[in-house]
């Protein structure tokens, strides 16, 4: 490490002034933090984990031949035939080139942390649309969510989640949320003036002005925050394999320790499917 | 019986209305509040009652107040003083539950831009107010089915927004407040964004269905024209006070302000256009050796009332009345010479506007037209007068 930089941080004067502690203040607040709540986090960690490998399990336990069928009939009746093709023949590569198992990891720890980015993003989403205050102070967290180097935050998830698959989804979720609750917001503030009159002057209670106005119409933008988030799901489980997420993360991961260019790109291109299938039908879902 | 009272009601945007309250009542102008202030007066002291059934027409440039005052009735804004009565109950001070309760049941609004839900059918769009009701799906549908068939788009109601053109997306608008069977109907502005042409079919569908179904209308329009068709009573709005209000008449014969006056200032195209300029070919004459019976069937297949007579060159004679004629079949009279009335007020062509207004007002049956040998060149019905000078405005370029 660079040394000059490695006494700059750790001093405590910058050029004869006090300098401000944040890298120590964060230290400590994560020293606190796992001191108090490690059990709890730990048990939500371990609800989790079963979770996610159960559906790992269960998606590496169907046979391939019927998941590739399953989605390609899923493109053909979401999107259209062209990515029914596309789907069916990249599947059927990836289990020709030996990557299924890695792939259905990764393709569950991807459906779990958007399943859960939904659940949490959507009412996120609808709460600042709603509530000035909430949008004041969610706004700024999640400029900080989306800017902040993914690595920084990789780390200490450790502590608090274990290795593996847990703390993966759990930092990919802090990645991937953003944009879902930013679309939903934008979605529900951007309904027309005069359907809101519309919905109020007719006599809608709070619930039924969400339901059958203001969702309905957000819809499509909401649905664009949902294939985002499952584009930066997929690229943060890839980085998430630096905590033992494996999944083709993992694949990525060896072939760069071992220098296995052959092997990394084989990686490369399975996740580069997966992401185009995965696009594809989410963004076709929004248009329809 | 008055339906909708409102007594001195006003709106004031801003976030202290009480000092602009206090100013307004020392008599202070809106601008002279603003400017003190910072508070916009929307609407100021307004009061005026609508009988039941009464179609009120409130018109007035952008940024009248119209817009505030209509939403001022259902509370989509919420004014800052007065009262709105409606059948007595000040909604204004009933429960969020109530209000609730009268937007559903007494009010429905039908908006300028239509206000349309995109992603549901037509049938879907007309039930919404009974949707929202909890009203089961069977008996919602139902009565959306009625309301659709009152505006005619039957074939249509399964149809989607976007595949309906702008006058029939408005009858859904129509139907949709129809659905919901409301004693008020509250129209903000319903036809402005149609094209002319369709704007007056949907006028006349309207005062036909108004013909069947006696609601209480307020309609808010910026179109003197519509106001004149369309209102029993009109009231003219400027900078939040209702300016002038009476029957069509009193406002077109004798305006009350300036600003009145430059409102009918377009209308006042009656000093430069003269009779022929706006009269329509005499649609059905007779001739005076025709009976009564055909005098009779002609009325009657052409929906009116009396018919001008004429001989063989078009000097004009007289005119006939259906009743007149119903009468003489009835005595079984075989000509019409014994029916044919003479005194009637006739134009000659290059008459103005201006001076035949009181005629047309006060005459049954239309004006005739004739030139100096007595020929008849056209007739002067009050709609083709009204189309006629709103030509005539938009010609001028406004």
């Amino acid at each position: 490490m660079n040394l000059e930089l490695f006494f700059s941080i750790t001093s405590y004067f910058t050029d004869g002034i006090p300098r401000i502690p944040l890298g120590r203040w964060t230290d400590q607040t994560i020293d606190f933090l796992q001191a108090n709540f490690r059990e709890s986090t730990q048990a939500i960690s371990e609800i989790l984990e079963i979770i996610i490998k159960g559906l790992q399990e269960g998606l590496i336990s169907v046979p391939p031949l019927l998941v590739i069928l399953i989605v390609a009939l899923i493109a053909w009746k979401l999107a259209n035939r062209k990515i029914a093709v596309f789907s069916l023949l990249g599947l059927l590569f990836i289990w020709n080139i030996g990557l299924w198992v890695v792939t259905m990891q990764t393709l569950a720890m991807v459906l779990a942390a958007v399943l859960m980015c939904i659940l949490l993003g959507v009412p996120l989403g609808i709460l600042i649309a709603k509530n000035e205050t909430a949008y004041r102070i969610i706004a700024p967290i999640l400029d900080f969510m989306q800017t902040l180097p993914a690595f920084v935050y990789l780390l200490p998830a450790i502590p608090f989640f274990g290795l593996g698959v847990v703390p993966a989804v759990i930092t990919t979720l802090i990645f991937a949320m953003p944009p879902i609750i930013r679309l939903t917001y934008l979605g529900l503030t951007q309904v027309p003036e005069e359907l809101l009159e519309l919905g109020k002057s007719f006599g809608s209670t709070f619930f039924q002005m969400l339901i059958k106005i203001e969702l309905p119409l957000a819809r499509s933008t909401i649905m664009a925050g949902i294939n985002q988030c499952i584009m930066l799901s997929l690229s943060m489980v890839v980085i998430a394999a630096m905590i033992g997420a494996k999944g083709l993360g993992g694949v990525v991961w060896t072939a760069i320790q071992t220098l296995n260019m052959g092997m990394g790109f084989e990686a490369g291109v399975a996740i580069v499917i997966l992401a185009i299938i995965l696009d594809r039908i989410t963004s076709s879902l929004g248009k329809s | 019986m008055a339906k909708l009272i409102i007594n001195n009601l006003t709106k004031i945007y801003g976030n202290s209305p009480e000092k602009a309250l206090e100013l307004m009542d020392k008599g202070y102008t809106n601008s002279e509040i603003r400017q003190e202030t910072k508070q916009v007066v929307g609407v100021r002291e307004v009061s005026f009652s609508v009988n039941e059934g009464e179609s009120f027409v409130i018109m007035g440039l952008s940024g009248s107040g119209k817009s505030t005052l209509i939403r001022c009735i259902n509370l989509l804004i919420k004014p800052t003083r007065g009262e709105i009565l409606i059948d007595n109950e000040d909604v204004t001070r009933v429960s969020s539950d109530r209000l609730m309760q009268l937007r559903r049941k007494k009010m429905s609004m039908i908006f300028q831009k239509f206000a349309l839900l995109p992603n549901r059918r037509i049938l879907d769009n007309v039930a919404y107010g009974l949707e929202v009701q909890n009203m089961s799906r069977i008996v919602r549908y139902e009565k959306a089915r009625e309301a659709i068939s009152m505006v005619g788009l039957q074939e249509w109601e399964d149809a989607y927004p976007h595949n309906l053109s702008g006058g029939m997306q408005q009858r859904v608008g129509i139907a949709r407040a129809l659905a919901n069977d409301p004693d008020i109907l509250l129209m903000d502005e319903p036809f402005s964004a149609l094209d002319p042409l369709i704007r007056q079919d949907m006028q006349d569908d309207l005062l036909a269905l108004q013909e069947k179904l006696h609601k209480t209308i307020i309609f808010i329009t910026h179109d003197l024209d519509e106001a004149l068709k369309i209102g029993d009573n009109i009231a003219l709005m400027k900078d939040g006070v209702i300016v002038q209000s009476g029957v069509p008449e009193d406002i077109l014969l004798s305006p009350a302000s300036d600003y009145v006056a430059r409102f009918v200032e377009n209308i006042n195209w009656t000093k430069a256009l003269t009779a022929s300029a706006v009269m329509v070919k005499p649609r059905v004459v007779i001739y005076p050796k025709d009976g009564p019976m055909t005098a009779l069937r002609i009325m009657e297949k052409h929906g009116i009332s009396s018919l001008f007579v004429v001989d063989r060159s078009t000097h004009l004679i007289g005119y006939v009345t259906a009743e007149d004629a119903y009468n003489a079949v009835e005595n079984g009279i075989k000509h019409l010479d014994g029916i044919i009335q003479k005194d009637m007020p006739v134009s000659a062509p290059d008459i103005v506007l201006s001076d035949l207004l009181e005629v047309l007002a006060n005459t049954k049956i239309p004006l005739a037209v004739v030139n100096e040998a007595n020929e008849l060149k056209g007739v002067l019905v009050r709609g083709s007068v009204i189309a006629g000078l709103a030509g005539a405005r938009r010609e001028a370029g406004e």
